[in-house]
């Protein structure tokens, strides 16, 4: 073995009372780690108290532990076999330590799921289960314990062992090796065991020896989240540990959120040696050949391989505080070396670790899973965890408590808009509430989103349901394709990505009027779905998406404008309909059928809806 | 190219997980100091602290002195802190000493006395709310289960059996008024990665713990309660090739742990380091 190898960290996790510590104090004798004369002190102090023999007390080394017979804390011990050596981190099963398994299955390379033969999988077998595919461990054995129990029985461990397959494979986990052992008799724990020879597989320390260690991510793209900024001497030194790839002397570095960029003009060490790279792994020190701001929290990378920066996003969260995760609630967010307000915009689904099945709540208990949407005030470089496991997890304190973590999702991050540039940006929250404006109103505030090919009808029905609403006293206002394009976005074309540009700014527009309590009805072709889901997700709750719908040849016929004559004769490029793509709406909240509806039916059928939907009922 | 570390190897990792633990300690927190022993973990601990900050020790260097300690210790602590430059910061219990208290006294009282009451005097004079001490996991039990940032009340006591959550290297920095944290830069280390570590840095060391007439001492604390062990090795490189043969637990010469069978943690669970 070589002397200088790191241990692989594995992590002991199961149900309570499965046997989780007896097999790890088993598994420190057959690899002879203890150190001589524990196993006879710990015989003697159970003798002293009248009590059996545990193999279990070796690892619960606390008098308090002792006395209530369970593990509070991860422990961490110890071991190796010829391979290598190995940590174990023993994680208790108790529901309530949750934090502390976390705790410990957080650091492991590699897991060990404990199951109790005569019992199967139970409740925390699951949870935990659960977590590891969420903290994104894909290395599982599955111990089969107590066999000694079911009279070392291969039927029953055909059962288990098809249980707990089917649940971690609903999880994408397989498990590398589902071993029979009994802990408290030592088999297959180091060698083969003579009441098991139908088991032909590793055994459980043999088991070990077949994962792989975790390598520093070299490979990926270079990510060095700002820890600190030096100046102990005349060098200005920007610290950090660089979490992925690699980077050299002479690398233009950008910093997100800012966007600043310099040249790495060095790498500082002590004692002062001549450095020209450094990988992911290392906590370093670099000089920069410009003297740009850069602060704790941000993140340099390459220009080439930027983060995401985004205000919001979707996360699956494991709650550990003692208080519930409320939708509407701020938590200070951590993640690598930045800090951020957040609030829970919303919680979309509550996981039941047992079945997999979601449903809906207000609320993530301590212990439970979730999926939610966090929006922050400030600008957040990161990663979607799927790319990056280390900047693509966070953690949520409340108060002064750890309560939290959550990796995030790939789902609509790429499309999400890109936060502000400047990083002196913190939202102001307004003292009147939205609420307040619609007592005053006398109606909710929303978007009425319009969209549909050119001569369909949008711009006239848009202002016709406008008059119609303004004259029964509420306040309504219509956003128009061609009105806009005047002012507010009239440095836009009609390629993609203007048009993608142009109806964020509407939809960002459209939400600035809801908040202050209007109906903001827009009429714009919007041609991309992913387009309008985007001004969806500003504010869910308030966007109804019509779909004012004609056939093609219906709008040529009408030609209001003369653009389709114009674009089939080649004057217009990029004409939705001719030459660019429309795509429907797949859900939307209402259609408006105007190749068979007049103008007037059109209006006051949308007019029904919005009265029906924005009036504040009593 | 010359790269920082040709291949990461296990102490490079080490170090630079310790280094990066100091950075977020002295970021995150007002006031910190570090305890200095005058042991080998924090002669090690002294050096990481260099390397985190470019050669400057940007923090006091308390040192709880018993008054029982062996003189060569203190030698080397005001020979060190000259030539390290260090801010060194000693405190004793003199009440206590004038009290008459002694080993004698029973070890368990002895140690709170001198040394858990005596710490806690000096970090409230300090006002400091972050302490660096030098345990690892692989010393004791008790200290298997610790946090990298560990919580103390405004009594200085540790409560095990409510640890906050830690992980994915962020530690808790946020905290009440009137409590502490104990950060352990050296946590992951073992015995043996620290005697491979000096001797790949070249960290001075006090030579007590080379053999000399065959004892040398494995583990530096009080006189009255540090035995010393049977022992040839009177260099790092033999105290390595020994401990890769032994299988008796460091702390195994410290009187103090055995008075009873949770001395250790109840002395723990008090303040002490």
């Amino acid at each position: 073995m070589e002397a200088n190898r790191s241990p692989l960290k594995i992590v002991i996790v199961g149900h309570v009372d499965h046997g989780k510590s007896t097999l790890v104090g088993r598994i420190l004798h057959e690899t002879k780690a203890l150190p001589d004369g524990k196993v006879d002190y710990l015989k003697a102090v159970c003798e002293r108290r009248g009590m059996p023999f545990e193999w279990a007390f070796v690892m619960d080394a606390l008098q308090a532990e002792r006395d209530q017979g369970i593990t509070i804390d991860t422990a961490q011990i110890r071991f190796k076999t010829d391979l290598r050596p190995y940590v174990i981190i023993d994680a208790p099963g108790h529901k309530e330590f949750l934090k502390n398994m976390v705790s410990g299955a957080a650091a492991a390379e590699a897991a060990v799921l404990v199951v109790d033969a005569q019992e199967g999988v139970r409740e925390q077998s699951r949870r935990h289960g659960y977590l590891l595919h969420l903290l994104g461990l894909t290395q599982v054995m599955v111990a089969i314990n107590k066999m000694d129990l079911v009279g070392y029985d291969q039927d029953r461990y055909q059962q288990v062992a098809a249980e707990i397959t089917d649940y971690l494979g609903s999880l994408g986990i397989t498990p590398a090796f589902i071993v029979p052992v009994s802990g408290r008799q030592g088999d297959c724990i180091a060698a083969a065991s003579a009441a098991m020879p139908w088991y032909q597989g590793p055994t459980l320390v043999e088991g070990l020896d077949r994962f792989t260690a975790s390598q520093p991510p070299v490979g990926q793209p270079l990510r060095l989240p700002v820890q600190d900024v030096y100046k102990f001497d005349a060098r200005r030194i920007v610290a950090g540990r660089i979490e992925t790839g690699r980077l050299q002397v002479g690398d233009s570095l950008v910093f997100s959120p800012s966007g600043k960029s310099a040249r790495v003009s060095g790498i500082e060490s002590w004692p002062s040696r001549d450095v020209q790279s450094a990988e992911a792994g290392q906590s370093v020190g670099i000089t920069l050949d410009e003297h740009i701001f850069v602060e704790r929290g941000d993140v340099a990378h390459l220009a080439s391989q930027p983060p995401h920066v985004v205000n919001r996003f979707r996360a699956h969260v494991f709650w550990l505080g003692r208080q519930p995760l409320l939708a509407g609630n701020q938590y200070k967010l951590k993640i690598n070396t930045g800090s951020h307000q957040v609030r829970v915009e919303t919680i979309e689904r509550i996981v039941d670790v047992e079945t997999l099945s979601n449903h809906q709540a207000a609320q993530v208990e301590r212990n439970g899973v979730a999926e939610v949407i966090l929006r922050s005030r400030t600008p957040i470089p990161l990663d979607a965890f799927a790319d990056n496991q280390l900047t693509g997890r966070f953690v949520l304190v409340d108060g002064f408590d750890t309560a939290g973590g959550g990796v995030i999702s790939r789902d609509g991050l790429a499309a999400a808009r890109s936060a502000p540039r400047s990083t002196n940006i913190t939202e102001v929250s307004h003292t009147a509430s939205m609420q307040t404006r619609w007592q005053m109103n006398g109606h909710k505030g929303g978007v009425i989103w319009l969209t549909g090919l050119s001569g369909a009808g949008k711009s006239t029905i848009a202002m016709e349901l406008e008059r119609r609403l303004v004259r029964k006293g509420w306040q309504a206002f219509v956003l128009d394709g061609d009105n806009v394009r005047a002012g507010l976005c009239s440095d836009l074309g009609f390629a993609p990505d203007d048009r993608r540009e142009n109806i964020r700014r509407v939809g960002e527009v459209a939400h600035l009027l809801t908040q202050a309590g209007l109906i903001a009805i827009t009429a714009f072709i919007s041609p991309y779905r992913e387009d309008r889901e985007n001004v969806r997700a500003m504010g869910p709750d308030v966007f109804h998406e019509v779909f004012v719908q004609a056939p093609l040849s219906t709008c040529e016929q009408r030609d209001p404008k003369g653009l389709y004559r114009k674009a089939r004769a080649g004057e217009i490029p990029d004409f939705t309909g001719i030459h660019a793509p429309y795509e429907d709406p797949r859900a939307p909240e209402l259609i408006i059928d105007t190749d068979t509806m007049s103008v007037d039916e059109a209006a006051e059928a949308i007019f029904g809806y919005v009265v029906e939907c924005f009036q504040i009922k009593a | 190219m010359l790269g920082l570390c040709d291949a990461m190897n296990h102490l490079d990792a080490l170090e630079n997980e310790s280094v990066y633990i100091f950075r977020e300690a002295f970021n995150r927190l007002d006031k910190i100091a570090m305890l200095w022993s005058i042991g080998k973990d924090s002669n090690v601990m002294l050096w990481l602290a260099r390397k985190a900050f470019f050669g400057h020790v940007p923090f006091p260097v308390l040192h709880v002195d018993t008054s029982y300690k062996i003189p060569e210790m203190i030698e080397f602590r005001d020979r060190m802190a000259k030539e390290w430059n260090l801010n060194l910061v000693v405190g004793q219990n003199r009440q206590a000493l004038a009290a008459g208290m002694s080993p004698d006294q029973g070890r368990v009282n002895c140690c709170s006395a001198l040394k858990t009451e005596g710490l806690k005097d000096l970090v409230a004079q300090g006002g400091y709310t972050g302490i660096f001490a030098g345990i690892r996991r692989d010393e004791e039990g008790t200290r298997a289960k610790e946090r990298v940032f560990s919580p103390r009340n405004e009594s200085a006591e540790w409560d095990f059996k409510d640890q906050p959550p830690e992980f994915w290297n962020q530690y808790k920095t946020d905290f009440a008024p009137g409590t502490h944290l104990r950060i352990h830069p050296l946590l992951a280390w073992t015995e043996l990665d620290v005697w491979r570590y000096i001797q790949r840095e070249n960290i001075p060391m006090v030579s007590l713990y080379y053999a000399k007439n065959g004892k040398r001492y494995r583990s530096l604390g009080c006189a009255p309660c540090t035995g010393s062990i049977d022992s040839q090795a009177a260099n790092v490189a033999e105290i390595i090739a020994e401990l890769e043969s032994t299988n008796t637990s460091e702390r195994a010469g410290r009187a103090q742990d055995k008075e009873s069978e949770d001395a250790f943690e109840r002395l723990r669970a008090q303040g002490y380091m």
